[in-house]
Protein backbone atom coordinates (compact mmCIF):
# COMPACT_ATOMS: atom_id res chain seq x y z
CA UNK A 1 0.00 0.00 0.00
CA UNK A 2 1.37 3.32 -0.60
CA UNK A 3 1.57 5.13 2.26
CA UNK A 4 1.40 8.70 0.67
CA UNK A 5 -2.32 7.66 -0.45
CA UNK A 6 -3.02 5.65 2.93
CA UNK A 7 -6.42 5.60 3.62
CA UNK A 8 -7.11 4.42 7.29
CA UNK A 9 -9.40 1.11 7.13
CA UNK A 10 -11.36 1.51 10.36
CA UNK A 11 -14.37 -0.89 12.13
CA UNK A 12 -17.01 0.72 14.20
CA UNK A 13 -18.72 -1.85 16.96
CA UNK A 14 -20.92 0.62 17.73
CA UNK A 15 -24.10 -0.21 20.45
CA UNK A 16 -27.84 0.36 19.18
CA UNK A 17 -29.00 2.18 22.22
CA UNK A 18 -26.24 5.57 22.52
CA UNK A 19 -23.46 5.50 20.35
CA UNK A 20 -25.31 3.71 17.19
CA UNK A 21 -27.94 5.99 17.74
CA UNK A 22 -25.82 9.13 18.10
CA UNK A 23 -24.21 7.98 15.09
CA UNK A 24 -27.44 8.32 13.09
CA UNK A 25 -27.98 11.73 14.50
CA UNK A 26 -25.10 12.85 13.28
CA UNK A 27 -25.99 11.94 10.04
CA UNK A 28 -29.44 13.05 9.86
CA UNK A 29 -28.00 16.79 11.36
CA UNK A 30 -25.81 16.29 8.26
CA UNK A 31 -22.72 16.85 9.94
CA UNK A 32 -19.26 15.74 8.12
CA UNK A 33 -16.88 13.45 9.22
CA UNK A 34 -14.46 11.15 8.12
CA UNK A 35 -15.78 8.48 5.97
CA UNK A 36 -13.09 6.04 6.99
CA UNK A 37 -15.26 3.99 9.36
CA UNK A 38 -17.19 0.93 8.62
CA UNK A 39 -20.00 0.81 11.41
CA UNK A 40 -21.30 -2.64 13.01
CA UNK A 41 -24.08 -2.23 15.03
CA UNK A 42 -24.33 -4.28 17.98
CA UNK A 43 -26.77 -4.65 20.63
CA UNK A 44 -24.57 -4.04 23.71
CA UNK A 45 -20.62 -2.68 24.00
CA UNK A 46 -20.65 -6.04 26.29
CA UNK A 47 -21.20 -8.24 23.32
CA UNK A 48 -18.21 -7.27 21.17
CA UNK A 49 -16.50 -10.64 21.74
CA UNK A 50 -12.08 -9.68 21.44
CA UNK A 51 -12.70 -12.66 18.83
CA UNK A 52 -14.56 -9.97 16.70
CA UNK A 53 -11.36 -7.01 17.08
CA UNK A 54 -8.94 -9.49 16.42
CA UNK A 55 -10.70 -11.08 13.29
CA UNK A 56 -11.20 -7.55 11.91
CA UNK A 57 -7.37 -7.04 12.57
CA UNK A 58 -6.68 -10.16 10.89
CA UNK A 59 -8.90 -8.84 8.06
CA UNK A 60 -7.26 -5.93 7.18
CA UNK A 61 -8.73 -3.16 9.69
CA UNK A 62 -5.80 -0.62 10.48
CA UNK A 63 -7.71 0.55 13.71
CA UNK A 64 -10.98 -0.82 15.58
CA UNK A 65 -13.34 1.34 17.52
CA UNK A 66 -15.72 0.22 20.59
CA UNK A 67 -18.62 2.93 21.21
CA UNK A 68 -21.29 2.57 24.20
CA UNK A 69 -23.47 4.26 26.28
CA UNK A 70 -21.41 6.51 29.04
CA UNK A 71 -20.77 4.38 32.41
CA UNK A 72 -24.24 4.23 34.67
CA UNK A 73 -26.30 4.90 31.63
CA UNK A 74 -25.68 0.72 29.90
CA UNK A 75 -29.62 -0.49 28.50
CA UNK A 76 -28.59 -3.73 30.59
CA UNK A 77 -26.58 -1.84 33.20
CA UNK A 78 -23.42 -3.04 32.74
CA UNK A 79 -22.42 -4.56 29.44
CA UNK A 80 -20.23 -1.25 28.97
CA UNK A 81 -17.74 -1.96 32.33
CA UNK A 82 -17.67 -5.35 31.03
CA UNK A 83 -16.49 -3.50 27.51
CA UNK A 84 -14.38 -1.60 29.39
CA UNK A 85 -12.58 -4.37 31.40
CA UNK A 86 -12.04 -6.24 28.33
CA UNK A 87 -10.48 -2.92 26.10
CA UNK A 88 -8.13 -2.57 28.66
CA UNK A 89 -7.06 -6.18 29.13
CA UNK A 90 -6.62 -6.45 25.16
CA UNK A 91 -5.33 -3.75 24.32
CA UNK A 92 -2.19 -5.01 26.71
CA UNK A 93 -2.32 -8.14 24.61
CA UNK A 94 -2.39 -6.83 21.61
CA UNK A 95 0.84 -4.44 22.33
CA UNK A 96 2.16 -7.96 22.81
CA UNK A 97 0.85 -8.74 19.20
CA UNK A 98 2.93 -5.75 17.64
CA UNK A 99 -0.26 -3.54 17.19
CA UNK A 100 0.01 -0.73 18.73
CA UNK A 101 -2.90 0.44 21.45
CA UNK A 102 -3.87 3.23 20.06
CA UNK A 103 -4.98 1.05 16.91
CA UNK A 104 -7.81 -0.27 19.34
CA UNK A 105 -10.10 2.80 21.20
CA UNK A 106 -12.70 2.61 23.36
CA UNK A 107 -15.20 5.77 23.61
CA UNK A 108 -18.40 6.37 25.20
CA UNK A 109 -20.74 8.24 22.77
CA UNK A 110 -24.52 8.77 23.73
CA UNK A 111 -27.71 8.90 21.41
CA UNK A 112 -27.38 13.09 21.72
CA UNK A 113 -23.74 13.28 21.17
CA UNK A 114 -23.92 13.46 17.40
CA UNK A 115 -20.90 15.93 17.53
CA UNK A 116 -19.14 13.79 20.05
CA UNK A 117 -19.36 10.57 17.05
CA UNK A 118 -17.92 13.27 14.60
CA UNK A 119 -15.42 14.52 16.88
CA UNK A 120 -14.33 10.65 17.45
CA UNK A 121 -13.89 9.42 14.19
CA UNK A 122 -12.17 12.32 12.49
CA UNK A 123 -9.52 11.97 15.45
CA UNK A 124 -9.09 8.35 15.23
CA UNK A 125 -8.72 8.55 11.68
CA UNK A 126 -6.26 11.56 11.86
CA UNK A 127 -4.45 9.40 14.71
CA UNK A 128 -4.23 6.16 12.40
CA UNK A 129 -3.25 7.98 9.56
CA UNK A 130 0.00 9.13 11.71
CA UNK A 131 0.79 5.52 12.48
CA UNK A 132 0.22 4.28 9.02
CA UNK A 133 -1.06 1.05 7.65
CA UNK A 134 -0.99 -2.39 10.41
CA UNK A 135 -0.03 -4.17 7.27
CA UNK A 136 -0.72 -7.45 9.45
CA UNK A 137 -0.43 -9.77 6.64
CA UNK A 138 1.62 -7.95 4.60
CA UNK A 139 4.75 -8.38 5.55
CA UNK A 140 6.74 -12.06 5.51
CA UNK A 141 9.62 -11.18 7.66
CA UNK A 142 13.11 -12.33 6.84
CA UNK A 143 13.20 -16.26 7.44
CA UNK A 144 9.23 -16.55 6.22
CA UNK A 145 8.88 -20.33 5.09
CA UNK A 146 9.09 -21.35 1.68
CA UNK A 147 6.21 -23.97 1.43
CA UNK A 148 6.06 -26.79 -0.96
CA UNK A 149 3.34 -26.45 -3.33
CA UNK B 1 -1.76 -62.93 8.76
CA UNK B 2 0.67 -60.53 9.98
CA UNK B 3 0.10 -58.63 6.34
CA UNK B 4 -3.60 -58.13 6.79
CA UNK B 5 -3.08 -56.13 10.14
CA UNK B 6 -3.52 -52.15 9.80
CA UNK B 7 -0.21 -50.76 8.97
CA UNK B 8 0.83 -48.00 11.97
CA UNK B 9 3.17 -45.08 12.14
CA UNK B 10 3.90 -42.07 13.92
CA UNK B 11 6.45 -39.37 13.78
CA UNK B 12 7.27 -35.95 15.70
CA UNK B 13 8.28 -32.82 14.92
CA UNK B 14 8.34 -29.39 17.00
CA UNK B 15 7.85 -31.38 20.11
CA UNK B 16 9.35 -32.17 23.47
CA UNK B 17 8.65 -36.46 23.12
CA UNK B 18 5.89 -36.27 25.63
CA UNK B 19 3.41 -37.50 23.13
CA UNK B 20 5.56 -40.61 21.97
CA UNK B 21 5.88 -41.23 26.32
CA UNK B 22 2.14 -40.87 25.82
CA UNK B 23 2.18 -43.87 23.81
CA UNK B 24 4.68 -45.87 25.85
CA UNK B 25 2.29 -44.65 28.84
CA UNK B 26 -0.45 -47.20 27.41
CA UNK B 27 1.52 -49.82 29.64
CA UNK B 28 0.51 -52.92 29.08
CA UNK B 29 -2.48 -51.11 26.59
CA UNK B 30 0.16 -50.90 24.07
CA UNK B 31 0.20 -54.58 24.01
CA UNK B 32 -3.09 -54.66 22.78
CA UNK B 33 -2.43 -51.67 20.38
CA UNK B 34 0.46 -53.67 19.49
CA UNK B 35 -1.28 -57.09 18.73
CA UNK B 36 -3.74 -55.44 16.72
CA UNK B 37 -1.49 -53.51 14.14
CA UNK B 38 1.65 -53.03 12.37
CA UNK B 39 4.46 -50.30 13.52
CA UNK B 40 5.86 -49.48 10.39
CA UNK B 41 7.51 -46.09 11.05
CA UNK B 42 8.53 -44.57 14.43
CA UNK B 43 11.86 -42.88 14.91
CA UNK B 44 12.01 -42.70 18.35
CA UNK B 45 11.63 -46.49 19.12
CA UNK B 46 12.23 -48.36 16.30
CA UNK B 47 15.05 -48.42 13.40
CA UNK B 48 13.00 -47.40 10.52
CA UNK B 49 14.16 -45.04 7.86
CA UNK B 50 12.61 -41.94 5.75
CA UNK B 51 14.11 -44.74 2.75
CA UNK B 52 11.91 -46.91 3.87
CA UNK B 53 8.44 -44.49 4.17
CA UNK B 54 9.48 -43.75 0.98
CA UNK B 55 9.52 -47.39 -0.90
CA UNK B 56 5.68 -47.44 0.42
CA UNK B 57 2.92 -47.53 -1.45
CA UNK B 58 0.55 -44.27 -1.69
CA UNK B 59 -2.24 -44.72 1.31
CA UNK B 60 -0.76 -47.95 2.36
CA UNK B 61 -0.58 -46.53 6.19
CA UNK B 62 -3.94 -47.00 7.66
CA UNK B 63 -2.91 -44.14 10.03
CA UNK B 64 -0.18 -42.08 10.99
CA UNK B 65 0.04 -39.82 14.33
CA UNK B 66 2.29 -36.90 14.31
CA UNK B 67 2.79 -34.99 17.15
CA UNK B 68 4.65 -31.59 17.44
CA UNK B 69 4.34 -28.17 15.72
CA UNK B 70 5.96 -27.43 12.27
CA UNK B 71 8.53 -25.09 12.35
CA UNK B 72 11.30 -26.73 10.19
CA UNK B 73 11.73 -27.38 6.44
CA UNK B 74 12.45 -31.24 7.10
CA UNK B 75 8.98 -31.12 9.35
CA UNK B 76 7.28 -30.39 6.55
CA UNK B 77 8.81 -32.54 4.40
CA UNK B 78 8.06 -35.46 6.51
CA UNK B 79 4.50 -33.89 7.15
CA UNK B 80 3.82 -34.44 3.18
CA UNK B 81 5.48 -37.19 2.78
CA UNK B 82 3.52 -39.22 5.50
CA UNK B 83 -0.13 -37.61 4.20
CA UNK B 84 0.92 -39.18 1.28
CA UNK B 85 1.39 -42.44 2.21
CA UNK B 86 -1.54 -42.52 4.82
CA UNK B 87 -5.16 -43.10 4.70
CA UNK B 88 -5.92 -41.28 7.69
CA UNK B 89 -3.25 -39.03 9.28
CA UNK B 90 -4.06 -37.70 13.05
CA UNK B 91 -2.38 -34.06 14.75
CA UNK B 92 -1.07 -36.21 17.78
CA UNK B 93 -1.24 -33.81 21.12
CA UNK B 94 -1.43 -29.93 21.84
CA UNK B 95 1.50 -29.00 19.73
CA UNK B 96 0.18 -31.09 16.08
CA UNK B 97 -3.48 -29.48 17.24
CA UNK B 98 -2.98 -25.61 17.68
CA UNK B 99 0.94 -25.20 17.78
CA UNK B 100 1.74 -26.13 21.51
CA UNK B 101 4.41 -24.64 24.13
CA UNK B 102 6.95 -24.69 21.07
CA UNK B 103 4.23 -22.29 19.48
CA UNK B 104 5.16 -18.95 22.23
CA UNK B 105 8.05 -18.83 20.00
CA UNK B 106 5.91 -16.93 17.53
CA UNK B 107 5.73 -13.97 19.92
CA UNK B 108 9.59 -14.08 18.39
CA UNK B 109 11.43 -14.64 15.16
CA UNK B 110 13.84 -16.67 13.52
CA UNK B 111 16.49 -13.96 14.46
CA UNK B 112 15.70 -13.26 17.50
CA UNK B 113 15.37 -16.65 18.77
CA UNK B 114 19.08 -17.53 17.44
CA UNK B 115 20.32 -14.65 18.63
CA UNK B 116 19.32 -15.57 21.99
CA UNK B 117 20.07 -19.18 21.81
CA UNK B 118 23.63 -18.52 19.88
CA UNK B 119 24.84 -15.35 21.36
CA UNK B 120 23.23 -13.98 24.38
CA UNK B 121 22.23 -16.47 27.00
CA UNK B 122 24.68 -16.93 30.04
CA UNK B 123 25.53 -20.40 29.34
CA UNK B 124 26.52 -19.94 25.41
CA UNK B 125 29.94 -20.24 24.77
CA UNK B 126 30.14 -19.51 21.28
CA UNK B 127 33.43 -16.85 20.40
CA UNK B 128 33.38 -17.39 16.79
CA UNK B 129 29.36 -16.09 16.71
CA UNK B 130 28.68 -19.01 14.41
CA UNK B 131 25.06 -19.97 13.63
CA UNK B 132 23.38 -23.09 11.87
CA UNK B 133 23.61 -22.69 8.18
CA UNK B 134 21.40 -24.40 6.14
CA UNK B 135 24.41 -24.85 3.26
CA UNK B 136 28.00 -25.91 4.30
CA UNK B 137 30.55 -26.52 2.49
CA UNK B 138 33.23 -28.55 4.05
CA UNK B 139 36.17 -30.60 2.30
CA UNK B 140 34.43 -30.40 -1.13
CA UNK B 141 31.07 -31.56 0.58
CA UNK B 142 27.81 -29.83 0.57
CA UNK B 143 26.22 -30.06 3.85
CA UNK B 144 22.60 -29.51 4.75
CA UNK B 145 20.47 -28.29 7.88
CA UNK B 146 16.59 -28.14 7.75
CA UNK B 147 15.66 -24.31 7.49
CA UNK B 148 14.50 -22.60 10.27
CA UNK B 149 11.28 -20.76 10.27
CA UNK B 150 9.83 -17.32 11.51
CA UNK B 151 6.64 -19.36 12.26
CA UNK B 152 5.47 -22.22 14.07
CA UNK B 153 2.64 -23.88 12.53
CA UNK B 154 -0.24 -26.23 13.73
CA UNK B 155 0.15 -29.37 11.20
CA UNK B 156 -3.34 -28.36 9.76
CA UNK B 157 -1.52 -25.33 8.22
CA UNK B 158 0.78 -27.59 5.89
CA UNK B 159 -1.87 -30.38 5.34
CA UNK B 160 -5.01 -31.73 5.60
CA UNK B 161 -5.43 -33.26 8.99
CA UNK B 162 -8.16 -35.61 9.53
CA UNK B 163 -8.45 -35.82 13.32
CA UNK B 164 -6.76 -34.00 16.71
CA UNK B 165 -6.26 -35.71 19.47
CA UNK B 166 -6.26 -32.79 22.22
CA UNK B 167 -3.64 -32.49 25.57
CA UNK B 168 -0.48 -32.20 26.26
CA UNK B 169 0.29 -35.00 26.48
CA UNK B 170 -3.31 -36.80 25.34
CA UNK B 171 -4.95 -38.81 28.48
CA UNK B 172 -4.56 -42.34 27.84
CA UNK B 173 -8.38 -42.76 27.48
CA UNK B 174 -8.45 -40.22 24.55
CA UNK B 175 -5.30 -42.65 22.87
CA UNK B 176 -7.19 -45.50 23.45
CA UNK B 177 -10.74 -44.56 22.33
CA UNK B 178 -8.85 -42.76 19.36
CA UNK B 179 -6.90 -46.28 18.50
CA UNK B 180 -10.40 -48.07 18.81
CA UNK B 181 -12.86 -46.19 16.74
CA UNK B 182 -10.12 -46.58 13.89
CA UNK B 183 -9.10 -50.16 14.26
CA UNK B 184 -13.00 -50.80 14.16
CA UNK B 185 -13.97 -48.33 11.86
CA UNK B 186 -16.22 -46.08 14.27
CA UNK B 187 -15.26 -42.90 13.20
CA UNK B 188 -16.55 -39.48 13.65
CA UNK B 189 -16.76 -37.01 10.75
CA UNK B 190 -13.57 -35.69 9.36
CA UNK B 191 -11.97 -32.63 11.16
CA UNK B 192 -13.09 -33.94 14.96
CA UNK B 193 -10.97 -33.86 17.85
CA UNK B 194 -11.33 -37.07 19.79
CA UNK B 195 -12.38 -35.37 22.75
CA UNK B 196 -15.49 -34.80 24.63
CA UNK B 197 -17.07 -31.29 23.19
CA UNK B 198 -17.59 -29.66 26.54
CA UNK B 199 -15.66 -27.37 28.61
CA UNK B 200 -13.18 -28.54 31.54
CA UNK B 201 -15.27 -26.94 34.26
CA UNK B 202 -17.79 -29.10 33.28
CA UNK B 203 -16.42 -32.39 34.55
CA UNK B 204 -14.58 -30.29 37.74
CA UNK B 205 -15.10 -31.68 41.12
CA UNK B 206 -14.35 -27.59 42.65
CA UNK B 207 -17.50 -26.44 40.17
CA UNK B 208 -19.54 -26.77 43.45
CA UNK B 209 -17.42 -24.42 45.41
CA UNK B 210 -17.51 -21.56 42.73
CA UNK B 211 -19.62 -18.74 44.03
CA UNK B 212 -22.77 -18.00 42.60
CA UNK B 213 -21.75 -14.48 41.16
CA UNK B 214 -17.42 -15.08 40.58
CA UNK B 215 -15.48 -11.68 40.92
CA UNK B 216 -11.39 -11.11 41.12
CA UNK B 217 -10.30 -8.64 43.57
CA UNK B 218 -6.64 -9.37 43.13
CA UNK B 219 -4.74 -11.44 40.70
CA UNK B 220 -2.64 -14.34 42.27
CA UNK B 221 0.00 -16.65 40.58
CA UNK B 222 0.03 -19.97 41.52
CA UNK B 223 3.50 -20.18 44.10
CA UNK B 224 2.68 -16.49 45.54
CA UNK B 225 -0.68 -18.22 47.63
CA UNK B 226 -1.23 -21.70 49.50
CA UNK B 227 -3.73 -22.95 47.07
CA UNK B 228 -6.68 -24.46 48.80
CA UNK B 229 -7.08 -27.68 47.14
CA UNK B 230 -10.89 -27.99 47.04
CA UNK B 231 -11.99 -24.34 45.91
CA UNK B 232 -11.89 -22.97 42.20
CA UNK B 233 -9.09 -21.50 41.68
CA UNK B 234 -10.87 -18.36 40.09
CA UNK B 235 -12.31 -17.73 42.89
CA UNK B 236 -9.23 -17.88 44.67
CA UNK B 237 -7.82 -15.53 42.26
CA UNK B 238 -5.56 -17.84 40.56
CA UNK B 239 -5.59 -17.74 36.67
CA UNK B 240 -7.75 -21.61 35.22
CA UNK B 241 -7.97 -21.69 31.59
CA UNK B 242 -11.15 -24.27 32.62
CA UNK B 243 -13.52 -22.12 31.53
CA UNK B 244 -12.06 -21.69 27.93
CA UNK B 245 -10.87 -25.06 27.93
CA UNK B 246 -12.31 -28.59 26.52
CA UNK B 247 -12.67 -31.64 29.06
CA UNK B 248 -11.28 -35.24 28.83
CA UNK B 249 -7.83 -34.52 30.20
CA UNK B 250 -8.89 -36.47 32.77
CA UNK B 251 -8.21 -33.16 34.97
CA UNK B 252 -4.77 -33.97 36.02
CA UNK B 253 -3.63 -30.34 36.76
CA UNK B 254 -6.80 -29.66 39.05
CA UNK B 255 -6.45 -33.02 41.02
CA UNK B 256 -2.46 -31.91 41.32
CA UNK B 257 -4.00 -28.80 42.77
CA UNK B 258 -2.50 -26.58 39.84
CA UNK B 259 -5.23 -24.83 37.79
CA UNK B 260 -5.95 -25.29 34.34
CA UNK B 261 -3.64 -24.08 31.10
CA UNK B 262 -5.35 -24.47 28.54
CA UNK B 263 -3.54 -27.47 26.58
CA UNK B 264 -7.08 -29.63 25.19
CA UNK B 265 -8.04 -25.87 23.57
CA UNK B 266 -11.30 -24.57 22.45
CA UNK B 267 -14.42 -26.34 22.22
CA UNK B 268 -15.73 -27.12 18.73
CA UNK B 269 -18.32 -23.50 19.27
CA UNK B 270 -15.12 -21.51 20.18
CA UNK B 271 -12.11 -20.31 17.02
CA UNK B 272 -9.65 -18.65 19.47
CA UNK B 273 -9.12 -20.11 23.18
CA UNK B 274 -6.93 -17.11 24.07
CA UNK B 275 -9.37 -14.45 22.96
CA UNK B 276 -12.38 -16.07 24.46
CA UNK B 277 -10.84 -16.72 28.08
CA UNK B 278 -9.70 -12.85 27.99
CA UNK B 279 -13.40 -12.29 27.66
CA UNK B 280 -14.73 -14.36 30.50
CA UNK B 281 -12.02 -13.40 32.77
CA UNK B 282 -11.79 -10.15 32.04
CA UNK B 283 -16.01 -9.69 32.66
CA UNK B 284 -15.30 -11.36 36.29
CA UNK B 285 -12.62 -8.71 37.41
CA UNK B 286 -14.11 -6.58 40.60
CA UNK B 287 -13.63 -3.37 38.95
CA UNK B 288 -15.74 -0.44 37.23
CA UNK B 289 -13.39 2.68 38.15
CA UNK B 290 -10.76 2.82 35.17
CA UNK B 291 -7.81 2.95 37.69
CA UNK B 292 -8.94 -0.12 39.08
CA UNK B 293 -9.23 -1.68 36.47
CA UNK B 294 -5.78 -0.76 35.08
CA UNK B 295 -4.13 -1.82 38.18
CA UNK B 296 -5.66 -5.38 38.14
CA UNK B 297 -5.16 -5.99 34.66
CA UNK B 298 -0.98 -4.72 34.66
CA UNK B 299 -0.92 -7.52 37.63
CA UNK B 300 -1.03 -10.03 34.98
CA UNK B 301 2.18 -11.14 33.96
CA UNK B 302 2.36 -12.22 30.28
CA UNK B 303 -1.52 -12.03 29.76
CA UNK B 304 -1.07 -13.18 25.45
CA UNK B 305 1.54 -15.79 26.41
CA UNK B 306 -0.40 -17.04 29.56
CA UNK B 307 -3.91 -17.15 27.55
CA UNK B 308 -2.71 -18.50 24.25
CA UNK B 309 -0.24 -20.49 26.29
CA UNK B 310 -0.79 -23.70 23.80
CA UNK B 311 -2.94 -22.59 21.71
CA UNK B 312 -0.73 -19.02 19.40
CA UNK B 313 -0.61 -20.75 16.35
CA UNK B 314 -3.67 -21.39 15.59
CA UNK B 315 -5.20 -18.27 16.94
CA UNK B 316 -7.04 -15.63 14.40
CA UNK B 317 -3.78 -13.28 14.79
CA UNK B 318 -1.04 -16.82 14.77
CA UNK B 319 1.86 -14.83 15.72
CA UNK B 320 3.27 -11.16 16.58
CA UNK B 321 2.90 -8.67 13.87
CA UNK B 322 6.63 -9.36 11.44
CA UNK B 323 8.52 -6.32 10.79
CA UNK B 324 8.68 -5.02 6.90
CA UNK B 325 12.42 -6.60 6.00
CA UNK B 326 14.80 -3.66 4.85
Amino acid sequence: MNQEHFEPRLIGFLCNWCSYTGADLAGTARMVYAPNIRIIRVMCTGRVDPQFVLKAFREGADGVLISGCHPGDCHYQEGNYKAMRRHKLLSKVLEQFGIEKERFRLEWVSASEGTKFQQVCNEFTEQIRGLGPLNLNGNKGEHHEQRQA
Amino acid sequence: MSNAKPKVAFYWCASCGGCEESIVDLAEDILKVVAAVDIVFWPVALDFKKKDVEAMPDKSIAVSFINGGIRMSEQEEMAHLLRRKSQIVVAHGACAHLGGIPGLANFWNKSTIFRTVYHTTASTDNPNGTEPQPKTSLDGYELTLPVFWDTVHPLDDIIDVDYYLPGCAPHRDLIINAVTAILEGKLPPKGSVLAPNKSCCDDCERNDSKPDKLQIKEIKRPHEVLLDPKTCFLAQGVICMGPATRGGCGERCINGNMPCRGCMGPTDQVYDQGAKFLSAFASILDANDEKDIERLVDSIVDPAGTFYRFSLPSSILKRKKLEAVK
